[in-house]
């Protein structure tokens, strides 16, 4: 299943784990030591950073190590940049407007 | 845009919310009939190449505004924006929605909250953009604004000083 990725950063505890494997890969066990949760919980949520294609896993020896794919997050800062673009734009165009606008009541 | 004024802009992931916040060199009775008369909204609501064509509009409680963001090649995308609370010059409220031409609209929508202040001759306007998922956000980018959007950014400084009031 294709999920949406920013439902992936929607949950506060997703974006939790984000922050720690940002700075290395980590074993899911690892990765629950860091929350007053169950392993399943922090399995699920890895499930779903992976659908998102946010992480990824790799094996090592008998361990499964999860580590960001940090080109999918610059997808969402590149993402509100566009956003914010836009609203920049607009609001040029409305400071054009407005002084026009003055010039003409004077 | 004018340097001395603040532009900001700050999207809230773990709240779907996307805060803009914007200072004109206007009086506040100007800048409020830019965002409420469809004359003057047309003129600046879409960023360019693409224009803004309200067809219908009542800016009362309870009202709405119906309008196309057309682009270049003439493709029409639809929206409807319903009126839920307004204090002239003030605050007003509106439920944001992407509809087809019959003015059907597509839900959910995004709730926005708009704030207008004047202090010593420069009005500020704070919007706040509720989205209920931040995919639909995401939708109205795919939307077309992508390929115009880089091209408008460099073309903005000679572009703009050609835009009138007819």
């Amino acid at each position: 299943m294709r999920r949406d990725i920013f439902q992936a950063i929607a949950d506060p505890k997703r974006r939790a784990i984000i922050t720690l494997i940002a700075l290395q890969a980590m074993t899911p066990n690892a990765i629950a030591d860091n929350f007053n949760t169950s392993r399943q919980s922090i399995s699920k949520h890895l499930r779903i950073l992976t659908e998102c294609e946010l992480v990824k896993q790799e094996q090592q020896g008998r361990e499964i190590y999860y580590s960001l794919e940090i080109q999918k997050m610059k997808e969402i800062d590149k993402w509100i940049e566009q956003f914010r673009k836009i609203w920049e734009t607009r609001f040029n165009q409305l400071d054009q407007v407005l002084s026009t606008i003055k010039k003409q009541k004077k | 845009m004018n340097n001395n004024l603040l532009f900001d802009f700050a999207v809230n992931k773990a709240t779907k919310t996307v805060s803009i916040t914007k200072e004109f060199a206007a009086d506040l009775s100007l800048v409020w009939d830019a965002f409420t008369k469809p004359e003057i909204l047309d003129q600046w609501w879409a960023p360019k190449p693409w224009i803004s064509k309200t067809k219908v509009m009542n800016f009362e409680v309870g009202g709405k505004r119906f309008y196309a963001m057309v682009s270049p090649e003439g493709q029409a995308h639809w929206s409807i924006q319903k009126y839920t609370s307004i204090t002239p010059k003030t605050n007003f409220k509106l439920l944001n929605a992407f509809a087809d031409k019959d003015e059907n609209p597509e839900l959910p929508g995004s709730d926005w909250d708009l704030n207008f202040s004047e202090q010593n001759s420069i009005t500020k306007v704070s919007i706040a953009i509720y989205n209920e998922s931040l995919e639909r956000m995401e939708k109205q980018i795919e939307m077309g604004f992508q390929g115009g959007f880089t091209m408008t950014l460099n073309f903005l400084e000679t572009l703009l000083p050609t835009l009138s009031l007819k």
